[in-house]
């Protein structure tokens, strides 16, 4: 494990710490060695939510830089390129019919998840372009985006229109140990399937001729990753709601440490997103304002400018 | 005695015929130019050589054994391929670049002694060792021309395939590059390059297969197969043939001609 790695896990402990101190009520360390009430707190509320911000965040983090890789696209992001759009599409289906609770509606968010990516991984064999991927993202996350808005559009009730409305801007608030168990499984599940790619990443760094001629096996790799990203995605939107940009930033915030290698990318990848959202969780309850700001917004607004730079520095190359 | 031939081959893409029923042996130890003009199949044959493309009736065997039937990795191990896009997706260092090409041989757990002695050797080949350590894209065409080489050098493949490996070099990069090529095929490998200079044909090869419109024209020692009433029919081309003071073919195409 790389210097990089071990200080992102120590960085995440401090974080974690703060997770479960931080909020509306801030419980003080006396409170963990007595009968305080307080207690309640931790162990219903934050300890929950602050397990699912890692997991949420490793997934999202970890299947942006599989994306990258795979697409060999430093602007792919499941957020921006429709993976989540997808994901979010089935959820809000599963709420319209009314299967709001259990295993539906993660199946319906995995459904989606594993459909977008699919249109994108079928174009990826096509043509090598950039441009051609993210425009075919940006049209995946629109048609989903449109077709949730039918479904919005067409509740059957106030409360459906509220409740679609309100679980479509990601947030962690309020989460329980149910949705930590379902969720957990899941993206163990999904990172297990995107950590076997690394190496047919790296091969891909020559384009798929040179990396078919070594021996990859684009159907296998192609069914690695979008069954991976299906499953890390579906899960965190079903958990969470949409929450973008954690899969475009982080895999460049570790390239300047470990080297552009897409296998070297992953695990950082992985544990500076889950400590991303962490940090951006803690920060959103620690504000003061009314109520509180939804996480899914805060990442957009971090994101948004993030995605800017990064354009007008590869303007160059794309030109 | 490694061989490798096909019999027989051909492909339809798009309703065009571009493989029309393709027979040529190779010798190992030895350099094959494949020569013919644009959309002659050449580079449609070496994607059948290397397994990317599958072709429609016919067949490539290796060792007396159908491709079809070789192991997609067995295959990637024996038969190494020098694509003509130059494509490097991510700014790796050389080195890293390089190892890529052990990727059909290594096990799971990373690099062994064997992979790194051969990374070694394909860099110090092709005389790039002094820029291990730099970034790709610092690098000049012939720089990285000769990187791109030493990766599929470093997989110690029985068959290098090359499409066009001297496109964007310089003449003195084009002469070393050849050198290479020869370099690759005197040490025992089965060198296949498809190359659009007749002369760079004339100056390394051993044997020559000429194809027009998915067809054999000719095939043999390129002193035989490169005459000027050949090189009218296939390219529609006059040309003159003749000897510098030193002893090198070379070959001018001097008009049009139609054929």
């Amino acid at each position: 494990m790389s210097r990089l790695s071990l200080g992102l896990l120590a960085a995440i402990v401090l974080a974690a710490s703060a997770s479960l101190l931080a909020g509306k009520v801030w419980v003080p360390f006396e409170a963990f060695v007595s009968d305080d009430p307080r207690w309640q707190i931790i162990a219903e509320l934050r300890l929950p939510r602050t397990l699912l911000a890692l997991l949420v965040g490793g997934g999202l983090g970890l299947s942006g830089a599989v994306m990258q890789g795979y697409l060999r696209n430093p602007l792919a992001d499941p957020g921006l390129f429709g993976v989540s759009a997808g994901a979010a599409l089935g959820a809000v289906l599963s709420l319209f019919f009314g299967f709001a609770s259990g295993w539906l509606l993660p199946a319906f968010a995995l459904a989606g998840a594993a459909a977008a990516m699919a249109i994108l991984a079928l174009l990826v064999g096509r043509s090598g372009s950039i441009i051609v991927f993210t425009l075919a993202g940006v049209i995946v996350s629109s048609v989903a985006g449109s077709m949730t808005a039918l479904a919005i559009s067409l509740a059957p009730t106030p409360f459906a229109t509220t409740q679609i409305v309100t679980w479509l801007m990601g947030a962690l608030t309020d989460r329980s140990w149910d949705d930590v168990w379902l969720a957990l499984p899941l993206i163990a599940a999904g990172s297990a399937l995107l950590a076997l790619t690394g190496r047919t990443l790296d091969a891909l760094t020559l384009g798929e001729s040179a990396a078919r001629s070594m021996g990859v096996d684009p159907l296998r790799l192609q069914l690695l990753v979008v069954a991976g990203v299906a499953l890390c995605v579906g899960a965190s939107v079903a958990a969470a709601g949409v929450i973008g940009f954690v899969g475009l930033i982080v895999p460049h915030l570790v390239r300047p440490f470990v080297g552009h290698r897409p296998s070297a990318v992953l695990l950082p990848s992985a544990l500076a997103g889950a400590l991303l959202l962490l940090v951006a969780d803690v920060a959103v309850r620690a504000l003061p304002s009314v109520s509180e700001l939804r996480l899914g917004i805060a990442m957009s607004m971090i994101g948004g400018p993030f995605f800017l730079v990064l354009l007008l520095r590869m303007r160059r190359n794309l030109a | 005695m490694s061989s490798l031939a096909v019999n027989a081959l051909t492909l339809t893409l798009g309703g065009r015929r571009v493989l029309g029923g393709i027979d040529a042996a190779f010798q190992p130890g030895r350099v094959t130019a494949v020569l013919g003009p644009n959309g002659a199949g050449k580079s449609t044959l070496l994607a059948c050589l290397a397994g990317l493309r599958t072709p429609d009736s016919g067949e490539v065997v290796l060792d007396g054994q159908r491709r079809a039937a070789i192991p997609r990795r067995d295959l990637a191990r024996r038969i190494g391929l020098l694509p003509q896009t130059a494509d490097v997706h991510w700014d790796v260092d050389v080195e890293t670049l390089v190892a890529l090409g052990r990727y059909p041989h290594r096990g799971r757990w990373g690099e062994s002694p064997a992979d790194r002695a051969a990374i070694a050797s394909a860099m110090a080949a092709t005389d790039v060792s002094q820029f291990a350590a730099r970034p790709v894209t610092s690098l000049s065409g012939g720089e990285r021309a000769r990187v791109l080489l030493a990766r599929v050098l470093a997989g110690a493949p029985e068959w290098l395939l090359a499409d066009e490996p001297l496109a964007n070099l310089d003449p003195a990069h084009q002469l070393d590059a050849l050198d290479l090529l020869r370099a690759v095929a005197t040490a025992g490998a089965g060198v296949i390059v498809v190359l659009h200079d007749l002369n760079q044909a004339l100056r390394v090869a051993d044997a020559v297969l000429l194809l027009r419109a998915g067809q054999v024209v000719a095939a043999g020692p390129p002193d035989e197969v490169l005459t000027p009433q050949r090189i009218a029919e296939t390219y529609g081309v006059a040309a003159h043939i003749g000897t510098t003071p030193g002893g090198q073919r070379y070959l001018i195409a001097t008009h049009r001609e139609p054929r």
